[in-house]
């Protein structure tokens, strides 16, 4: 009795308000089993379809950007992983504009909740765990069929490296949908970093001009998602601008990106409210 | 902005203090347009609110009304922290609203009447749960508070429906029971009735004044229907052009406009000649070849009893409607008396 009486007068801290939130959204796409199988088929049939088109490419020249076909499936596998994690936690970042528009916006406001949690549990797309689920098959498989005989530091790594991968696509969602708060039909746009980020992580980078390589590395850090980590984790050499070492400059590059995130995120608020930038 | 609060500190946050004290609140709008034949886009401010002051004590029920674009809804952003003012200061239960808009969401709570904070696809019940871990609130008091608003508002029909599949009028007491549920200080209704039956109006009007009397909580209600302030006000504050037109008593701003309701009858069989009146109304026209007769009078003289009974003497009646003074009546006459 003093137990239940207790559990009654629990304060609500913050992780099991988030967890409240989070929870919301899994049982109401439960509700709806057979579109969520259908969706979740669909997700991951979409990241073996894109596969496929590397694998046509590579069955005609055999080494696509310095890299083996499995070595390309391990840099495939690992981005997808990462983006998939990302999308799950904040695709729905990008949907700000239409937020805005719709006044929905107004009604997150009003609430005693920070803004990027209620949007990051707003639509929780379970079904994003079909990508997630393919992208975590590939990049084990992949690297076992690649013959990975990991010591301890590169067993770190390939751990690390998908979440430090999420970290960054992460931001980048979240930059995406701060960016709309300026440019309301920037969707488009926006997308261009998040979804063009996730088209360089899974390709080796060697195949990238330097200008274009360096972009995707020191602006906006895709290649460090994957190519890198892959080239550490396999022991190959690394194009210029990329040496083998930069394979463990995801975790500083998400950590940068996120607080350069959290800056723009803010002065993306303030700039709704007319606070002044 | 030119005003640096220190919210932490200041006296008037509790218990103490104005519930809203708005000073010279202006708010301005930049709005880009492309002229005709021009080649660039010119910028143009418009003023949405300006040199609005008001203050309204905790516990007051206060109906804020004015024509649409007069500033209602902005004056409300303003307060909840969702827009800054250009100028001017806002407090409201003693915080700055923007720079404390999460510390005061916890204190106030918010009807749009014409948007949803309910989770669509879930029970109705299951918005109420994750509404309490918002606002921290523990499983007693959540547990205590959901069943008073749930007898209140009548809600036990269609707490596990899905809120998509509400009917406007189950959906607007939803919406209620969820601005309500952490036992709000200061409850801030943006047309609250828009589009409901009078049966789920007056429910809805019931339990608001039930729950007032019993917690003493401030109501700020903008509104388009008179009878909602009739009914949950106490005092009105009309807003036009941004600016407060008239603030006082409900009953004398119908006085001091001479209220203007119409008694609209129709007759059983056609009459030429007007109908004797009682003092205080007067014959405002005859339509129809003689079946309707449009009655205005004062409310304040007159009760509608009074006057049908002297009518039903002469003729005999119908039907009949009663047409209240628009609030863009009221706000047009009290613009015209201004000048």
């Amino acid at each position: 009795m003093a137990d239940r009486a207790s559990r009654l007068d629990r304060p609500v801290g913050p992780l099991r308000m988030a967890a409240a939130l989070y929870g919301s959204r899994i049982r109401s796409q439960a509700s709806f089993r057979a579109s969520f199988a259908a969706d979740l088929a669909g997700q991951a049939l979409l990241v073996i379809v894109e596969f496929i088109e590397l694998w046509v490419i590579l069955s005609q020249v055999g080494v696509f950007g310095g890299m083996t076909l499995t070595q390309v499936a391990v840099v495939y596998g690992l981005a997808s992983l990462a983006f998939g994690l990302a999308d799950l936690a904040f695709g729905e970042v990008e949907q700000v504009s239409s937020l805005v528009r719709s006044g929905r916006l107004e009604t997150l406001l009003i609430r005693p909740v920070p803004l990027l949690l209620q949007l990051s549990s707003l639509d929780l797309s379970l079904r994003r765990i079909g990508r997630i689920a393919v992208g975590l098959a590939m990049y084990v498989g992949a690297l076992l069929a690649a013959g990975f005989s990991p010591g301890a530091a590169d067993l770190v790594l390939a751990i690390l490296a998908p979440l430090a991968g999420a970290a960054i696509f992460s931001a980048l969602f979240v930059a995406a949908g701060a960016l709309q708060f300026w440019l309301i039909d920037g969707r488009e746009f926006a997308n261009a970093f998040t979804y063009g980020g996730n088209y360089v992580a899974t390709t080796p980078g060697a195949v990238f001009g330097a200008p274009m390589r360096a972009f995707f590395t020191f602006v906006i850090p895709a290649t460090l998602v994957a190519y890198t980590p892959a080239l550490v984790l396999l022991d190959l050499p690394g194009p210029a601008l990329l040496p083998q070492w930069t394979g463990w400059l995801g975790l500083p590059a998400a950590i940068l990106l996120w607080t350069a995130t959290a800056l723009l995120w803010r002065a993306g608020v303030r700039r709704y409210t007319g606070a002044g930038g | 902005m030119n005003q640096s609060p220190t919210p932490t500190r200041d006296p008037a946050v509790g218990e103490r203090g104005p519930a809203v004290a708005l000073t010279a609140l202006r708010r301005d709008y930049t709005v880009h347009a492309k002229a005709d034949g021009a080649r660039r886009r010119t910028a143009r401010v418009i003023r949405a609110v300006d040199d609005l002051t008001l203050h309204i004590e905790r516990g007051e029920a206060v109906g804020f009304v004015g024509a649409n674009g007069a500033g209602k809804s902005t004056t409300i952003k303003m307060m909840t922290g969702i827009l800054q003012p250009t100028s001017g200061d806002v407090r409201v239960l003693g915080r700055s609203p923007v720079a404390e808009r999460r510390q005061l969401a916890r204190e106030i709570g918010v009807v749009f009447g014409q948007r949803s904070q309910l989770w669509w696809d879930l029970p109705l019940r299951d918005s109420f749960a994750i509404l309490g871990a918002m606002h921290r609130l523990t499983e007693r008091e959540r547990r205590a508070r959901l069943d008073r608003l749930v007898a209140g508002l009548d809600l036990s029909g269609f707490l596990d429906r899905p809120v998509r599949q509400l009917s406007l009028g189950q959906r607007m007491r939803g919406e209620v029971a969820a601005a309500l549920l952490h036992s709000p200080q200061l409850v801030i209704l943006d047309e609250p009735t828009i589009g409901l039956d009078m049966v789920s109006k007056e429910g809805l009007r019931r339990f608001l004044t039930e729950d007032r009397a019993e917690r003493g909580t401030t109501l700020f209600l903008t509104t388009h229907d008179m009878s909602d302030v009739e009914r949950l006000a106490e005092r009105i504050v009309i807003v036009d052009g941004g600016a407060v037109a008239y603030d006082g008593a409900l009953a004398d701003l119908r006085e001091s406009l001479g209220a203007p309701r119409e008694l609209i009858l129709d007759l059983a069989s056609p009459r030429e000649e007007p109908l004797r009146v009682p003092p205080g109304a007067q014959c405002a026209g005859i339509e129809a070849g003689g079946i309707r007769h449009r009655i205005r009078f004062s409310g304040a003289d007159l009760t509608v009893p009074v006057l049908l009974a002297s009518l039903s003497e002469q003729a005999e009646i119908a039907d009949l409607s009663l047409a209240e003074p628009a609030i863009e009546d009221l706000v047009r006459r009290i613009s015209a008396q201004e000048r």
